[in-house]
């Protein structure tokens, strides 16, 4: 079977003892950066991409993209132990999470965690194999009209979560499409928005901007109220869930992984998505549902396996279509870019090595995390203890060193501030940040792709809806909007982020 | 009167207008083009539109519907952070690693309220040396550890 033979020839290259390394190494670090507060995957791997330029660029992707599903992990053990979400995708999790730590179930929670991620990171990988080689024929046959209608579907997508009013999400993506249009206009030959500035005709270095927003925009959003964290550290010794457990964890983890693995291929979904929908179906289909919020241990196997799912088929569309679904994958497109790698359907083709690697490396990475996580929890929960204002100093020497790092030029820096001061008054405005990045680096992509589209239908806009796959990616837009205005919807939606 | 009912909403819509208006503004002069040839001020002028009225009718809302109110803001911590990014880009290349990492280390540091000089001149010299063994000589970021105002 292609299948077979494509696996084995990623476990060939995930297995060689350099990307092995590279890959503990990714894991370690997402977990490390997971648990301490203020750092996310998106300025970590913004910081690390300059140093990977020298590696091989399987062994680049590996360790990036360990950081990303490590973060996750490391994001739901202080969701459990401390109530706080190291990332947005734990952030179900510290629901129930932390309701069982309080009852001294914190050991079996992470357990949980730890079981369902790594069950779900296997079927993941499974359908990954099996579903990609499909998706890229299709995504052969896509056409100007559909890339486009693909990235609406994404942007709006990636609002359906968003705090507060839709509208000012959509504000946030139109916003940081235009920025994203800053430089030179690549057919015209015309410079837009540089007011001048010489550095700005190449566009915002989309690094420098990452990491004033989610870096130092966050540093300025910690220092406003300094308290102490306590983590409920103390009874961890027992970690094993019992066989009650086990009978209530199954069905949400498959269930979990269904869901996350679904909405994950979604560009804009991923695991924040997929956490949120598996805890939702949950509390809806449980018949324990009064429990959910109280400690429920179906509240924690659920998202964790739906999250970690949805963070590797979101690897889907960044291999097969080249199009982000999130900041993180954008980097991603990013390494594969400074590595020579174009992406897009001719990835798997062109680069099966590189194709396979990555997914078979997702794979052990997990079996990693399960192996070095569950004992070292302990040490984790130390690192939880470090004083922010002994943490975030290095931080910013790292974001500073990283984005001077890029083009060796302090103009980056500047932006980087500009954007950091920026990213803080929008957080003090409930504005979210993450869809205003993804339109930041879809913009340019949307342009282009509008242009051609019209080009083809000789100026007619109908041509979106008269493409049938373009019109169903328009009409599953449509229907993500639609859902937000559900009544159920509303309140679950409400729930999760009433502990934020 | 008006009362504004959702701060945040108000004050985010008046972003949303500003960065509409100013995009609009510096798309002004270039070629609009038609739909089936779009010129470079094609796409953006639609943008900005859109999020113009998009800033309208938050601040409309704002009025109408209530929303989060506004927490202080952390201008101490606004101050150094920029402060310590500037002063950092300012000297990396001129005065080298060596006076740019502790200036940004001991400005940002400054924004806590548990600053403490002794710790700041520790953590200083540590990240200032973690930076040139890793960064400069590790992996190779041409950053001059002494700048060029020093050495020729």
């Amino acid at each position: 079977m292609d299948v077979i033979t494509d696996l084995m020839l990623g476990f060939g290259t995930a297995i060689t003892p350099l990307n092995l390394m590279y890959c503990l190494a990714g894991v370690f670090l997402g977990t490390l950066i997971g648990v301490l507060p203020g750092l996310g995957p998106v300025a970590t791997i913004a910081m690390l991409l300059p140093a990977t330029f020298g590696l091989p660029p399987v062994s680049a992707l590996i360790m990036l993209a360990g950081i990303y599903y490590g973060a996750q992990y490391g994001g739901s053990t202080t969701a459990i132990l401390i109530n706080l979400p190291g990332e947005s995708s734990s952030l179900v999790t510290a629901l129930d999470g932390y309701a069982m730590a309080r009852k001294g179930r914190a050991g079996v929670a992470l357990a949980t965690a730890a079981i369902g991620s790594f069950f779900a990171g296997t079927v993941a990988t499974l359908l990954i194999a099996l579903a990609a080689p499909p998706l890229a024929e299709i995504a052969l046959k896509f056409g100007p009209p559909e890339y486009f209608s693909l990235m609406v579907l994404g942007l709006l997508a990636s609002v359906v979560l968003a705090h507060g009013p839709l509208l000012k999400a959509i504000g946030m993506i139109v916003l940081g499409l235009l920025l994203g249009l800053v430089g030179t206009d690549p057919n015209a030959a015309v410079q837009r928005f540089t007011l001048g500035v010489p550095e700005l005709s190449d566009g915002l270095n989309f690094v420098a901007v990452a990491m004033g927003m989610f870096g130092l925009g966050e540093i300025i959003k910690n220092l406003e109220n300094e308290s102490d964290r306590s983590a409920l550290v103390g009874k961890l010794a027992n970690m094993m869930p019992t066989r009650e457990d086990w009978k209530r964890i199954v069905g949400p983890i498959v269930r979990g992984t269904v869901v996350g693995s679904v909405l994950g291929i979604l560009p804009g979904g991923g695991a924040i998505l997929s956490s949120f929908a598996a805890y939702s179906l949950e509390k809806k289909i449980s018949p324990r549902s009064d429990e959910f919020g109280k400690g429920a241990i179906e509240g924690v196997a659920a998202p964790e396996s739906a999250n970690n799912a949805g963070a590797q088929t979101s690897f889907i569309p960044m291999l097969t279509l080249g199009i982000p679904s999130n900041p993180v994958m954008a980097l991603m497109i990013g390494a594969l870019i400074i590595h020579g790698v174009q992406p897009g359907p001719s990835v798997m083709t062109e680069q099966p090595a590189l194709f396979w690697g990555l997914i078979v490396s997702m794979w052990i990475g997990n079996l990693f995390l399960i192996i070095l996580n569950l004992p070292l929890v302990g040490v984790w929960a130390r690192m939880l203890m470090i004083p922010y204002h002994i943490l975030f100093p290095g931080i910013m020497v790292f974001c500073a060193v990283g984005v001077f790092s890029l083009n060796n030029t302090p103009f980056d820096l500047y932006v980087m501030v500009v954007f950091g001061l920026l990213g803080y008054i929008l957080i003090k405005l409930n504005c979210e940040l993450a869809p205003m990045l993804l339109g930041f680096i879809l913009g340019p992509m949307m342009e282009e792709y509008l242009r051609r589209s019209l080009t083809l239908s000789r100026g007619d806009p109908m041509i979106f809806l008269h493409r049938p796959i373009s019109a169903a990616l328009l009409v599953l837009a449509a229907v993500a909007l639609c859902l937000v205005l559900f009544p159920w919807f509303r309140r679950t939606r409400a729930a999760a982020f009433a502990e934020d | 009167m008006i009362a504004i009912r959702s701060p945040s909403d108000f004050w985010a819509g008046l972003l949303f207008i500003f960065f509409g208006s100013l995009f609009l503004y510096h798309a002004r002069g270039m070629d609009f083009g038609s739909a089936l040839r779009m010129g470079p001020s094609f796409f953006p002028i639609i943008l900005s539109g859109l999020l113009v009225l998009i800033g309208i009718i938050t601040i409309v809302r704002s009025v109408i519907v209530g929303g989060e109110p506004i927490t202080k803001l952390a201008l101490k911590g606004m101050l150094a952070i920029t402060a310590a990014g500037l002063l950092f880009a300012a000297l990396v290349r001129g005065a080298g690693i060596i006076f740019a990492v502790p200036a940004l280390t001991l400005i940002s540091a400054a924004a806590s309220e548990r600053f403490h000089w002794r710790t700041a001149l520790i953590m200083a010299a540590i990240l200032t040396i973690f930076c040139g063994v890793v960064f400069v000589y590790g992996l190779g970021v041409p950053m001059p550890v002494i700048g060029t105002w020093f050495v020729e």
